[in-house]
């Protein structure tokens, strides 16, 4: 067997409940035993658009929350946000349905083993995963605070129960329709000079993950982000998820988002190489 | 009921069963490992590989289209030596069959590249990939130009001497197919890997600019697979003693008996996967199914069944 993913399985995993959470859906999904498997940060590839399909590509979602003991046995959640063919697709699945998924996929957040204080910023349905992550970090008696943002109140996701596990929580908007006016990235700098915050968890577009970078660079910051990039296959075999990614001695290749990522620590990522030739 | 005989031939290489991943469609193996084992299918064929490491084209490397999908990855790759230090060994390990794709931006890196192979062990065949459609320069797809296949093809038949079968993988963006592959079997090939993907293009509408990265990538998937089965159809017709390695869009077994009807005599599987990690297994499942289901008692006998003689009736 492979080195690489070594805890995934592809299986037929059922709806346990399909609700909508202001612009988003939640999907309950059970998963089995494999829920003990997952952790924050990691994905999972679904089959979009059932048997024949013209959307033969899977789709990947990041894993928001698992529960291994619900009354339905092992299940994750999933938050998603109806866009394009193939998450309008999943959302239209209601309780019972089957689905093809490849469980559970890709790098998880990295916990600290010391109780340190940490703060987790979400863009958009971005924050989703960050609730679990929150969830773990707390039990290990970190001091959790969180930033939300979005564009409009609509697109902010946060669930009341997920509070629970958060020390403060602040939301901002662009147009100001919910919490303070601004962009998420603001107050973080003030943030980093007046508590001792010793990591950044990041979930968003990579706009909001490259401007946490570049506050975070030449502080003792650790910053956690999970990046997105268009993957065909989500297990490592397309190479079309790639990100320029710097290692220890300084070179820089082409990393597979899927495999190497989603989570990356952001200071070896060479934003303002995205999209170039290397 | 009789058993199947599954296996199938490429040149001298003999491999249990007919069905293999397609280059560029399974990285070197590793990440497949985890679904099912690489020893179970014809034939790992692992992504080309150059002499040297390359980081490939910009992103966005990819577009969903209808039945099928646009990449353009650009040859990312280790380059020859890490390739053969750290991928060879680890498909040894696995006892899974090898065949090592190699592309080159001259004539001479394919026979450098074919060189370094000369003395590897554990390879069952050698892919010479002329036709990758991710390349800057469009004069540079050998493929298109029957005298710069044949070069290409003459240059690793001469290094490479009689021991391991050549397989040139060809482009369907050309006027007259059959005289490039021709010209790869004269120059020494000894089989045909058809097809490489479509040369195509997808403009994002809020950009309104070409959405890849590269602009052009190749459109692969079922989309193109009756574009497949043609061409094998018309190879196999022409030079029917030719084994040819087919693939474009199979997704069932049905799909791969289409292209053995043709004249394939294996078929690999590439996009499928990347929808499926398992489709290799239940591609190969259904195949041999159908194939019995069929009444056939041999693989062999299959392989360009399209072709034969209208039956004679007794009206």
């Amino acid at each position: 067997m492979s080195t690489i993913n070594k805890n995934a399985a592809q299986i037929i995993a059922t709806v346990v409940s399909n609700k909508r959470v202001g612009q988003y859906h939640q999907l309950i999904i059970n998963i089995g035993d494999l829920s003990a498997l997952c952790k924050p940060g990691n994905f999972v590839a679904i089959n979009v658009g059932g048997e024949n399909s013209r959307m033969i590509l899977r789709r990947a979602f990041a894993i928001s929350r698992v529960s291994t003991n619900s009354i339905s046995g092992g299940t994750m959640e999933l938050i998603v946000a109806p866009h394009g063919q193939g998450s309008k697709w999943l959302c239209s699945q209601n309780e019972g349905a089957a689905l093809d998924i490849v469980v559970p996929l890709g790098t998880a957040f990295g916990i600290p083993t010391e109780p340190v204080q940490v703060l987790l910023v979400g863009g958009g349905y971005g924050s989703a995963p960050l609730f679990g992550l929150a969830e773990v970090l707390n039990a290990k008696g970190c001091r959790v605070d969180m930033l939300l943002g979005a564009s409009t109140a609509s697109k902010i996701y946060a669930p009341m129960e997920g509070k629970r596990a958060v020390n403060s929580l602040r939301i901002y908007t662009e147009d100001g329709s919910m919490g303070q006016s601004g962009r998420v990235t603001e107050p973080i700098k003030a943030l980093i000079d007046d508590m001792n915050i010793a990591v950044i968890y990041s979930c968003g577009p990579m706009a909001m993950l490259s401007a946490i970078d570049e506050i975070t660079r030449g502080t003792h910051v650790v910053h956690q982000c999970a990046v997105e990039e268009s993957m065909a296959c989500g297990i490592g075999i397309c190479m079309t998820c790639v990100l320029p990614v710097a290692d220890d001695a300084g070179n820089i290749s082409m990393l597979r988002s899927c495999i190497d990522g989603p989570v990356m620590d952001g200071s070896y990522v060479q934003w303002d190489k995205v999209g170039e030739v290397l | 009921m009789t058993a199947l005989d599954f296996s199938t031939t490429l040149g001298n290489a003999w491999f249990p069963a007919p069905t293999f991943t397609a280059s560029g469609c399974a990285s070197s193996g590793r990440e497949l490992a985890q679904f099912f084992d690489l020893k179970d299918m014809g034939a790992v064929v692992t992504k080309s590989v150059m002499m040297k490491a390359r980081t490939g084209r910009p992103t966005p490397r990819m577009a969903e289209t209808p039945s099928g999908m646009l990449n353009s990855i650009g040859l990312q790759g280790p380059g020859i030596d890490a390739f053969l230090a750290k991928d060879i060994p680890y498909l040894v390990e696995q006892k899974a069959r090898i065949i090592v794709s190699i592309a080159g931006e001259t004539v001479e890196e394919y026979s450098t590249l074919a060189r370094k192979l000369r003395s590897v062990s554990g390879i069952s065949a050698i892919e010479v990939n002329i036709s990758c459609p991710n390349v800057e320069n469009r004069g540079l797809v050998f493929a298109c130009d029957p005298e710069a296949s044949r070069r290409v093809i003459d240059g690793v038949r001469r290094t490479i001497g009689g021991e391991l079968p050549i397989i040139a993988k060809l482009s369907p963006d050309v006027t007259d197919l059959v005289s490039i592959a021709r010209g790869v079997v004269e120059a020494g090939a000894d089989g045909l890997a058809l097809i490489n993907t479509v040369l195509g293009m997808v403009i994002n509408l809020e950009s309104m600019r070409p959405h890849l990265g590269g602009k052009t990538g190749g459109l692969s998937g079922p989309a193109i697979r009756p574009i497949a089965v043609r061409a094998i159809y018309q190879v196999h017709a022409a030079m029917p003693q030719v084994p040819i390695l087919g693939m474009g869009g199979v997704a069932s077994g049905r799909d791969a008996l289409e292209m053995i009807a043709a004249g394939a005599s294996g078929v690999s599987i590439g996009t499928a996967s990347f929808g499926n990690p398992t489709a290799i297994m239940s591609i190969q499942n259904e195949l041999k199914d159908l194939i019995v289901a069929k009444g056939f008692t041999s693989l062999r006998q299959v392989i360009g069944y399209a072709h034969r003689p209208d039956e004679v009736t007794n009206d």
